[in-house]
């Protein structure tokens, strides 16, 4: 019994000093030479206009229904004007961030896991390190600085979807004019809430980018074994998304409580 | 010279190699044997240093390489290629893009240029070179090593190459064909070859010294007359099937 535990534990540390050691390598992999331009740009690609429909049409819909809901609430209060202020501070503080990196979670780090993955259990990395090529820099670093750019373009695309939508259900079901929604809204952009709402996507970014590729290069088992990290990929990049937005919520929000 | 002293490996906690001696001096080509899953594989892959051995020293021209820096190990790498079980093309990349991806990668050859050595290298391993444009998925398993050992052999200019299982699963003309090639590097380009196989009929073709593994031992280490002799046990039933062959093979050398 105290040998299996002894065992379960020396695995569990040294599956935290893989992992250590393969976020600091990824991490640096993006500063290093040499820089892959043409294999960022295609990721760039990729995860941006791949994921812009999907994107788009998340915060079309979550905007508006969650300006219905908020309305019917807010009516019942009395305090419907303030309807674009509640819906700017949910959308970029919280909703526009977490549904853009569930989204691209699930679009992107399943791609990325299988490819990488499918590679590994063909020998393909193994031949790219036969050549002298580093495959995290080759792989890796272009998905990392793709993801690192577009998933807070992405974000910032759905807040303002969102917040469209919301001006749509705002002037047509709540008879609110657009002048008061807009000017609610502007009133709540403030540099606490753009910083929590743009900070949160890069750390999202770098989540899945770490989790999938770090799943993909370390698949095992054939093509069962790639679905198998696939699936973890996603449900593992979605899980961590939502601790670390609570973590980040918390942190930022004792830090710039004057400002948000 | 490679040399493996006391080489111990496994993966997991599922020991592979326990204890594994064995030369290989400069210019000589072997051909390590056994049965599946007996370790051959790993071999290949611990001299070109893709794994670490748990114990004892890897020598390549007097070096261990066990520990070593990755910028020292590169230079050892340059000097050796690898072709992988079934090829290990890059299968979102051309052929033309496959052959030429190291000189793609690091040189600052033109495009034309770097297209015309592709050319001239898929000639030599005797195909057709208006295949640049195809898809490994579109290749037939004795074209895809035979392109494997076209990238091989213009990505690092080898002094040594090793090919992991080059002729299972072909059928008999691919397979001769493969065979043909790795014959012909020794020959045309005096490259030495350590090939991995547990088709013995195969293997028997290629080169006149044999190392035989068997559950992580290595069992054999000799000549083919020392093979057609060898009367230990654990060889009797993995060569029995083969002896014939091993005869005649004696015998063609003799006459």
């Amino acid at each position: 019994m105290k040998s299996v535990l002894y065992g379960r534990f020396k695995r569990f540390i040294y599956e935290i000093d893989q992992l250590t050691r393969f976020s600091v390598k990824m991490f640096l992999s993006m500063f290093g030479r040499p820089i892959y331009v043409s294999e960022t740009m295609e990721q760039l690609y990729l995860v941006g206009v791949g994921s812009l429909f999907l994107v788009v049409l998340t915060g079309i819909f979550v905007g508006q229904g969650m300006a219905l809901q908020l309305n019917n609430e807010m009516a019942e209060m009395g305090s419907k004007f303030y309807l674009g202020r509640i819906m700017a501070i949910s959308i970029i503080r919280e909703i526009g961030p977490i549904l853009t990196g569930l989204m691209v979670a699930a679009r992107v780090a399943a791609g990325i896991t299988a490819e990488i993955g499918s590679m590994k259990s063909s020998h393909q990395l193994d031949a790219m390190v036969a050549f002298g090529i580093d495959p995290i820099r080759k792989l890796a670093a272009p998905r990392l600085i793709a993801l690192m750019v577009m998933v807070p373009v992405l974000t910032i695309i759905c807040d303002i979807i969102a917040i469209l939508g919301g001006w749509f259900i705002a002037i047509v079901v709540a008879n609110i004019t657009s002048a008061t929604y807009f000017s609610m809204v502007l009133d709540r952009l403030t540099f606490g809430n753009i910083f929590m709402g743009v900070l949160k996507p890069v750390v999202f970014a770098y989540v899945i980018a770490f989790i999938s590729c770090y799943k993909g290069f370390t698949t095992s088992g054939g093509t069962k074994g790639v679905g198998r990290s696939t699936n973890e990929s996603v449900m593992i990049s979605s899980v961590v998304i939502l601790i670390v937005n609570f973590v980040l919520t918390r942190v930022v929000w004792s830090l710039l409580k004057g400002s948000l | 010279m490679i040399k493996f002293e006391n080489i111990s490996f496994g993966y997991n906690d599922h020991k592979v190699l326990d204890g594994v001696s064995f030369d290989i001096p400069d210019g000589e080509s072997r051909v390590i044997m056994g049965p599946s899953g007996s370790g051959k594989s790993t071999i290949l892959r611990l001299i070109l240093g893709l794994d670490c051995p748990w114990s004892g020293k890897i020598f390549i021209d007097g070096l261990n390489i066990c520990g070593m820096k990755l910028r020292d190990m590169q230079k050892i790498r340059k000097q050796i290629a690898m072709v992988f079980q079934d090829g290990a093309l890059f299968d979102s990349m051309t052929v033309g893009e496959n052959v030429g991806f190291y000189l793609l990668e690091y040189s600052d050859k033109k495009g034309s240029e770097i297209e015309d050595e592709v050319r001239e290298m898929l000639h030599f391993v005797d195909l057709d070179p208006d295949i640049i444009d195809t898809l490994p998925e579109e290749l037939s398993g004795g074209m895809r090593r035979r392109v494997a050992v076209a990238r091989a052999l213009l990505s690092t200019n080898p002094r040594l190459m090793l090919f992991d299982e080059p002729t299972t699963g072909l059928d008999p003309q691919a397979t001769e064909n493969v065979l043909n090639l790795m014959i012909k590097l020794r020959e045309v380009k005096n490259i030495s070859v350590i090939i991995v196989t547990h088709q013995i009929a195969d293997a028997l073709k290629l080169t006149s010294k044999y190392i035989v593994i068997r559950k992580g031992l290595v069992v054999f280490d000799g000549n083919i007359d020392q093979l057609r002799d060898c009367d230990s046990s654990e060889m009797s039933d993995f060569l029995a099937p083969f002896k014939k062959s091993i005869v005649e093979v004696v015998n063609k050398k003799i006459v």
